[in-house]
């Protein structure tokens, strides 16, 4: 589901997820957004990137695989960028050092979600409590 | 499956192309399609086009690896070709390994390659 909001200046994005098509809005959202915060092709490939790694671990790991993604553009003098918000009251992460680890994954998988996507953006920010949920706030600038 | 996986034989190649945003299942869906179809046509190898995809993550980057490792399993060789130049920065710091895949610029080279590789005949019976 994906609900868009517009005040003065910024649209704010907000996809619900709770099913495996929903990666492909948060994909699509992330890349309209970067557009019109006019990141270049490559940091709009990084951003959407991340974000579906985000997006995935939200369906394959939060509680009824259900999490909302909120994307929104974001400013800092000159620059200008997009700002994501990934949250789930899932879980949460136990050992968050380890999860931001390559490799460690407890589920199968190649263990890059959370380390791999922070390597893509310009700021990553994970916070968790463990039964409560996962965070994660995403930033991509235009420069 | 949403749309079919297009697919064209070429000699004793088959080129396959992967085009616009794939959720997971159809990821999947597409990875068995293809080994099927190169063990029904007994191709010799298979050119995987994926110029057409504007994100590969971890999850797609691992389905292709994988088909590359099932297609050689077959006896055949295969090859990727057209990653796109920002898809291939976002895939070596993103740290996907795709170190045993063959890769190429475009079609021409990944065809030109293929039909390298099989003139040396290694692990072909003819």
């Amino acid at each position: 589901m994906v609900s868009a909001t517009s005040t003065d200046e910024s649209t704010v994005t907000i996809v619900k997820i709770d099913g495996e098509s929903d990666l492909l809005r948060v994909r699509s959202a992330l890349r309209g957004q970067a557009q019109q915060s006019g990141l270049g092709l490559t940091a709009a490939t990084k951003l959407v990137t991340a974000g579906s790694e985000l997006a995935r671990n939200i369906f394959r790991y939060a509680t009824g695989g259900e999490g909302v993604v909120t994307i929104e553009p974001t400013r800092d003098g000159g620059r200008s960028g997009v700002r994501a918000v990934f949250a789930d009251h899932g879980p949460g992460i136990v050992d968050l050092d380890s999860a931001m680890r390559d490799g460690f994954s407890t589920a199968g998988s190649l263990g890059l979600g959370l380390p791999g996507s922070r390597r893509l953006v310009d700021e990553f920010d994970v916070d968790s409590v463990p039964g409560r949920g996962t965070t994660v706030v995403i930033v991509q600038w235009d420069r | 499956m949403r749309e079919p996986v297009p697919m064209m034989r070429m000699g004793d190649n088959v080129l396959v192309t992967l085009l616009g945003d794939l959720d997971d299942r159809t990821v999947e869906e597409i990875e068995q399609r293809v080994t099927v179809e190169v063990a029904r046509t007994q191709a010799r190898g298979a050119l995987i086009d994926v110029s057409g995809l504007a994100v590969v993550d971890s999850f797609v980057a691992r389905v292709i690896a994988r088909l590359v490792a099932m297609i050689r399993l077959l006896g055949a060789e295969a090859t990727i070709v057209g990653i796109q130049p920002a898809v291939a920065i976002t895939l070596v710091e993103l740290g996907v390994p795709m170190r045993h895949v063959h890769t190429a610029l475009n079609a021409q080279q990944g065809m030109l390659r293929l039909r390298e590789t099989q003139s040396h005949g290694v692990g072909h019976l003819d």
